[in-house]
Formats: C-alpha cells, structure tokens, sequence
C-alpha cells in the first residue's frame, strides 16, 4: 500500500467513524428525550375521531400520528411537509391508462393497533366506508373513483365495484378513475384516506377510536374532557419521512379551558401547547416575558365575510361590492392580534399559495395590494344598489375573535346603511348552520383552511356549482355562488392541471381574479399560526398541512 | 270679652288634630332617612347621567360608541394618539385599546373596537336601568293579580294558582332566565301578526319578570288571605258590600304598600340578572349594550385594560346598592310594624 493510499483509506475511515459517531449522537440525543407526556389544550374538542368524517384541523393534527393512508404529507417543517410520500404504500405509482389508473402495493408487516396485518381487504373496505358513513367530500373528492356514483346513491350497498380492487396475491390495490385527477395523491394523504380495518363498523365511530397504523393510539377520548394518547405497541417505523417515531409516552389532550387560561397554563408550565388562538390582549406580555415560547408561521388560510348572493341585500351585486370597498381589512387584522400576526387579503387564493395572483380591486388605489377602505366608492355603490335600510344579520360563532370580527362588520355594514345585527351562535353548530340554505343566513364569518397544496381546494371546493347544496348542512359554497361560465373554466383547469401544472396555476390565478370581481364574499385577510408553547417543549416541528406535529416535538 | 281669640284658634286646633295620611307619613318617614336619601340622590344622578349620553356621546366623547373605530386616532394633550395601539416592543405581537385618559374623549378609555367605555357605559346604563325598572313592573304587576286573585278567591283557584308558582319557584332562577333567554333570544317570538325580534329589549323584560314572580306573588297571596279574614273585611261582609268592592277598596290598598316596599329590591335583583344574561350574550344583543355587555367586552381585556370591566361593574355596584338602601327605607317608611324613630315637629 502505497502512502497516498493509505492516507486515503484512513480519511476514508476517519470519514466514516465520524459520520457513525455523528449518527450515533444525534440517536442517542434523541434516546434523551424520549418519553414524558405532552400536554395539550384546547377550548373544546373536535367532535368525532373518526378519520372518514372528522374534518377539523384540530383533529386532523391528531389523525396525522395515529393513522396511516397509502401515502402521506411528509411529517416535517417547512415547504417539504407540502410532499407526498408513500406510507402503507411502498412507493407512488406511475399514473397508467392516462392517469386514470394507479396500482399500489401494500407495505408488509405494518399492523394496526389491535395487532392484526394491514391487507389490500382494508384498503378496499376504507373507500366503501368513506361513501357508507358519508364523508363530508365523498362527491367532490373520491367521485371520480369508478363505481363512486352508484355509492353516492345507495351509500349502505357500496362496494365500489371495478373502481377499488385489491389483490391478495400480489398485495396491490388498484384504482381505476372515471378520469386522472391531479389532486388524486393530495386526496389519498389526508385523513379520510386513512386506511382502517375491514371489519371497522360502517357509521360514526364517535368517541370510540378504530385500530389504527401510527407511533401513537387513542386510548381514551371525552368530548366533555379530555384524549389521551400512548405509544402504538404495535407500532414499528417504516419511513421516517412517512410516519417518523415518536418522543413523548403519552399524550394528554385536555378540552375546556378559556384561552385565557390555557395561556396562563402554558406560562405556568401546566400546559406544553394551545390549539386555539391567544387572546389578542395576552399577546404583547406573552412576546415580552416568553419570546422564545412563541413560534410564528405562514398559513394557506382566509377569513372572509360569504355574502348569500340568492337572497336580499346580497343577491344584489353592488351591495356585495360595497361591503368589499368597505371593508377596513387593517382593522380586521388588528383584531387578530396585528400586521405580525396576519396579512390584508382580498382574494379566493391567500398569499404563496399554488396559482396565487395577487389581485385587489378594493382599495383605495385599486392593484395588487390593499391599501385603504374606499368608503366614497362604497357608499356610492350603495346607493345605485337600492338597499340601504335593509335588515342584515350577520352570524358568527363564539370563539376566538370570530366575535369582534362580527361586531365590526356589523359596524361596517351600519356604515353603509344596512340596519345590520350580530347573531353570535355556538362554534360546535355555527358551520353547518351558515351553509344550510333553510336557515337564510344572509352574510357570516367563516374561515378556510387547506387542507391539501392545490388551488382548486379554495375555488372549486369553495365556489363552484357543485359545492352548492340547497338544504343542506354540508354546503360549503356558503355563498351559494355558481356562476357557469366559471364552472366551466374550473372544469376545464382541472383537466389541464393533469398534464400542465405550471399552466393550471396561471388559470387559476384569471380564475381567482374573476371571482373577486364578482364579490361572493369579502375576503378580510390571511392569518398566520402562531403557536405558544411551555418552556420544556423542543424540537418544534411545524407542517404546513397539519401545523405542530405532536410526534416530533419533545419534553424532556 | 270677647270671643275672637277663641275662634281664630278653632280651625288651628282642628287643623292640628287632623290625623296625616298614611302616604304623607311614609313619605316624611322616608326623607327623614339619610341613607334612603343619600341613595336617591345618587340614583337620581345615575338617571340623568344615562339620559345625557347622546349628549355625551356628541360633545364631550365626539364619537359613536356604536361604530368600531378600530383605525382612529384622539388628540391628548397636543399629541395624537391611536385608539388601538399596536405593541412595538419585542416581537411586536398584539394591539391594545388605549386605556383610560381621564380626559373627556374615552374617559375609560376604549374596548376591542376602539369604542369609547365610557360613551357606551352611559347608553348601556340606559338600557339596564330601563330593563330593570319595566321587568321590576312586569313583576309587580304579575305577582298582585296572582297573588291577590289566589288568596281572595281561595278554594280550587288558590289550589292551582299557588302549585303553579310552587312549580316556578322550584326551578333555580338564574337556570330558568337562560333557558327561557336561549329559547327566545335565538329566533325571538311570533304570536300570530306579532313578532318580537330576537334583539327586542321587550325579551329580557319579560323573561326576568316573570322570573321573579313567585318571589313576589307568594308573599301577596299570604297578606291577601290574611287580610281577607280580618275583622274589617268580615264586618264589610257581614254589611252586604260587594266582594269586588270590598278586594278595591279594602285589600288593594293594603297590598299596594307591601308591592313599594317590593319595588326597589326588585329593580336591584332584576338589575344583577340584566346583566347576567348579558354578560352571557343572551341578555341585550348587539350593537344595543348594556352594562352585562360591556363587562363582556372587558372580559378579553382584563389583562391589559382592565377598565373596560371594572368601570360597569361598578355602576352595577353603586346602582344595586343605592337601590337595596332605597328598599330599606322604602320598606321602613311604609311597613307599619317597622321601628322608626320619627321626630314630632
């Protein structure tokens, strides 16, 4: 061996001893922190932790670590947690037949929680159950599954025939599409994708949580008091990037505190985290005394002001208009907590997201930012609308600022001379309630979040014709808007986001303008996360789908 | 001699041996009471105050304590200042209303819609002493035809009358108030042609009066039956009059000062039940306020403007107090078995 050589083979292994030492200290680090309990807090629980109905962000951040779908967000921060990666799957299938066909093949030797195998059976018996126990989007998103249509009708006799079909032999499920759906992976990745047991009873789930994938299992749930969550037995990581470990033993979700007091908690230690939003006024001594318990995030969310566009004042489009150029959205964001705290918005799309333009023709100096009220152009509006005197009630729900927000625009519409009042309803009804056409609610407070990268999750699942459903609870186009020329360049987009994502987003962005200018709703602004954490909690770890991920952070 | 000393001194003697009326001897009993006095006054005070506060409202806050005015700034002492006052310091989280100034524009300072407290404390004051004051009737008015009709007729009547106020008075009052608020407040009520929208100030007037009716008609239907069975209504029996007449101009009046003595206490009660529905958000609804509203408002505001909550509190305080001290001499003026020393003059 010559010298050079051997100094080569010593760096070499100098290299290698070190990579290992370095990846021996950064498992026995994490070995450190291993277990403890997590507390967690919020005003009040989600409702049912079934994963084919449950549709809040709360619960969906608790899903993210207890279920498992084919493939998942990846669970870590920043832009990479909008990726999609394979879980129970053992990798992202090639589209076939024009994207209309995906094969899967089942990762072996994953077990729920009951100790039992995850087989192709429970992938087919999942996406009947999602159409039996009527998920909230089994007509807009899982429809373009073959044999959806017949589910839709006869929920309780779905099979799905010819559109799931498993494969015992060969461990694959195959999906066959009426036609490629370019959200179709974004769509098996949330938690209405998680896959369950075969035998998992076809109707709510309620309190009682079903077997399940992830590092972490519900063991207990009140509504009325708290979930508790411990470490999966069963459990063993496949893919980090999928469904990583945990740190903590067990997880403590306690329900019912005020804001107010869950900050007080966190302060005192007797709390690591707060779903809900700090109260504005605890804000500055919370950034004051704990600068570094506070993280704040960019979110891909709005909160707007739909306006029912079927009945008076606002089926009236100069009223919607009006209100628009009103709208103080500096005001509304001081409400929030502050310009750290959220960004004006006037549009469908928030800020950074897919397809975004900015675009905001309701401001003083009309552009692509908001700058002021326009309050001349309003109340001239007003007047040519011919409805000034009319009795407008807005409805809001009782938590966080959604009230102060009520109470101003309340505000804002008496300014224009509506005679308007406020109607503050419960949160656990207050969302169904607005979207239900039987109830007459003329304009509300209603916030959106994403629940997948995808411009269409904002404007074709907020705004088209088929998100409209007269009499129903489950009518997210709250505005009851459907206009045909831009249904048609919704469909139309989301055949070319299939081949042309790039193209798509451009679409999207005329689209979003358009809508805009035909004033379903006000959009008041985009707000950002902030989380507030005790002083014991580490390892922060925020995705952009479903926010702090409860498996990542640490506590000891 | 003559007799004109004696007969100038005849009307005087007549005049002095005339017995004062019941009213009249009330009434001097209870100005003769200092605090009973005292808390008029401030009452009075109170009143007049609430009255003004258009006025306020226009020259003094130069503002609408109905319209946000989250983007506004006052001048204070040369310097302008904003209404709602974003934190700079650190990470800049947060904007805060101004606190009080002590001046004449947002006395109290603002709420979370940069409104002036002190504004909306007069106008809200409005609607509180206005509940109060015609739950307080409804309640009177009730209970003194309930009462009056049990203990008089008796028999069956009495029977039904007295179950029915056993079975109001079983429930809690302040359970009944909100179950009968979140009924009525939700959609309001519509009797035929009749429709009482749910923000109608008319809700919490008669939910709360008829609330405390038991309270009242109780004691009421017990002094009837008494009284009903005294020697002077057995002796008006006994001469033929009437049973109408005889519960007119015998009963009636007795019952009425048991129903002032009642008055204040009643408006005192009916004024901490106003605001605690309201404070609630089933009470007065919005943009209308009252004192239990904006207690509401300064409830997210404790920590750094506490005197959103502590300001309406505190005319609750002083106007329930001033009201107990006016029922005490109220009901030491009129309550004939009362001990008070009255000074001959």
């Amino acid at each position: 061996m010559t010298l050079r050589r051997w100094l080569h083979s010593s760096a070499l292994a100098l290299i290698a001893a070190s990579g290992l030492a370095a990846a021996t200290a950064v498992t026995a680090q994490a070995a450190d922190h291993m277990g403890g309990t997590l507390n967690l807090t919020g005003a009040s629980a989600a409702g049912t932790i079934d994963p084919q109905i449950n549709y809040t962000s709360q619960f969906w951040s608790v899903l993210f670590i207890t279920n498992d779908g084919l493939v998942a967000f990846k669970h870590v921060s920043g832009e990479s947690s909008n990726d999609v990666v394979p879980d129970l799957a053992t990798a992202i299938p090639a589209p076939q037949d024009g994207g209309k066909t995906y094969v899967f093949t089942i990762r072996k030797g994953v077990k729920f929680s009951n100790g039992k195998d995850v087989t192709p059976d429970d992938v087919v018996a999942t996406f009947q159950r999602i159409f039996k126990v009527s998920n909230p989007n089994a007509g807009s998103w899982y429809n373009v599954i073959v044999g959806a249509d017949a589910c839709l009708k006869t929920p309780a006799t779905c099979t799905l025939a010819g559109g799931v079909v498993a494969d015992d032999a060969a461990n694959t499920v195959t999906f066959h599409l009426t036609q490629p759906d370019s959200e179709f992976f974004y769509k098996l990745a949330t938690p209405f994708g998680d896959i369950v047991p075969a035998d998992t009873a076809a109707k709510d789930l309620g309190t009682s949580p079903a077997p399940a994938t992830g590092p972490y299992m519900i063991t207990s749930y009140d509504p009325q008091k708290n979930m508790i969550l411990k470490r999966n037995p069963y459990y063993k990581e496949w893919s980090k990037d999928a469904q990583p470990a945990g740190y903590v033993d067990t997880i403590n979700y306690t329900f019912g505190p005020k804001p107010e007091d869950e900050v007080t908690a966190i302060e005192n230690g007797q709390q690591d985290w707060m779903f809900d939003s700090p109260p504005s006024d605890r804000l500055p001594e919370m950034a004051s005394k704990f600068p570094n318990s506070i993280h704040i995030n960019p979110l891909f969310a709005i909160y707007y002001a739909p306006m029912n566009v079927n009945i008076a004042p606002f089926n009236n489009k100069d009223a919607r208009l009006a209100v628009n150029y009103a709208l103080n959205r500096k005001s509304a964001v001081n409400i929030y907590g502050g310009p750290r705290l959220a960004v004006p918005n006037c549009q469908v799309l928030p800020p950074g997201f897919p397809g975004y333009k900015a675009y905001c023709p309701y401001t003083k100096n009309p552009g692509s930012k908001w700058s002021a009220p326009d309050m001349v152009k309003a109340k001239a509006l007003m007047k040519a609308s011919g409805q000034i005197g009319q009795p407008v009630t807005v409805i809001a729900d009782d938590q966080n600022v959604d009230p102060a927000l009520g109470t101003y625009l309340v505000s804002v519409l008496n300014e224009l001379g509506f005679k308007a009042t406020l109607k503050v309803i419960s949160a656990n009804i207050q969302f169904t309630y607005i979207q239900n056409t039987k109830n007459n609610v003329q304009i509300s407070i209603s916030q959106w979040y994403q629940d997948y990268p995808a411009a269409s999750d904002f404007i074709n699942v907020l705004l088209s014709c088929g998100s409209f459903h007269p009499g129903s609870d489950a009518s997210i186009n709250i505005s009851g808007f459907c206009d045909k020329g831009i249904d048609a360049e919704i469909n139309k987009n989301l055949i070319t986001a299939v081949t042309d994502q790039k193209a798509a987003n451009a679409e999207w962005g005329k689209i979003d303008a358009e809508l805009v200018d035909q004033a379903p709703w006000a959009t008041m602004f985009t707000p950002k996360q902030l989380d507030f954490v005790s002083a014991r909690l580490k390892n922060f770890t925020f995705s952009d789908q479903f926010h702090m991920i409860y498996s990542q952070v640490w506590v000891q | 001699m003559s007799d004109a000393t004696t007969d100038a001194t005849l009307p005087k003697t007549a005049a002095a041996e005339t017995p004062e009326g019941p009213w009249r001897v009330a009434l001097r009993k209870l100005f003769r009471d200092r605090t009973a006095v005292g808390a008029i006054i401030v009452l009075v005070l109170i009143v007049l105050a609430c009255c003004a506060a258009p006025l306020y409202a226009k020259y003094v806050s130069q503002s609408d304590p109905f319209q946000s005015n989250l983007d506004g700034s006052i001048t204070l002492d040369g310097n302008s200042v904003d209404i709602m006052q974003a934190d700079t310091a650190g990470l800049g989280l947060g904007v805060t209303p101004i606190g009080p100034t002590w001046h004449g524009q947002y006395f109290f300072g603002a709420d979370n819609q940069g409104r002036d407290v002190a504004a909306r404390m007069l106008y809200g004051g409005q609607n509180s002493l206005l509940i109060s004051f015609f739950a307080t009737v409804v309640t009177l008015v009730l209970a003194a035809i309930i009462g009056t009709i049990a203990g008089f007729i008796g028999g069956l009547t009495d029977t039904v009358l007295a179950r029915l106020l056993d079975v109001l008075w079983a429930f809690p009052v302040y359970l009944l108030a909100i179950s009968l608020s979140i009924v009525f407040i939700s959609k309001g009520i519509q009797i035929g042609p009749f429709t009482i929208p749910s923000n109608s100030l008319i809700l919490p007037i008669m939910i709360i009066g008829i609330v405390y009716v038991p309270y009242v008609a109780r004691p009421i239907r017990g002094q009837v039956m008494s009284l009903t069975r005294s020697d002077f209504v057995l002796a008006a029996r006994c001469l033929g009059v009437p049973s109408f007449r005889i519960l007119v101009r015998d009963i009636l009046p007795n019952v009425t000062t048991t129903l002032i003595v009642f008055a204040p206490l009643m408006m005192a009660l009916n004024m901490l039940t106003e605001s605690a529905l309201s404070f609630l958000s089933i009470g007065v609804q919005p943009p209308n306020a009252s004192w239990g509203t904006i207690i509401l408002d300064g409830e997210d505001l404790l920590y750094t403007q506490p005197m959103v909550a502590i300001a309406p509190g505190l005319a609750i305080i002083i106007t329930v107090l001033a009201l107990n001290f006016l029922g005490d001499g109220v009901r030491d003026a009129f309550d004939p078995r009362a001990k008070l020393r009255v000074k001959k003059d």
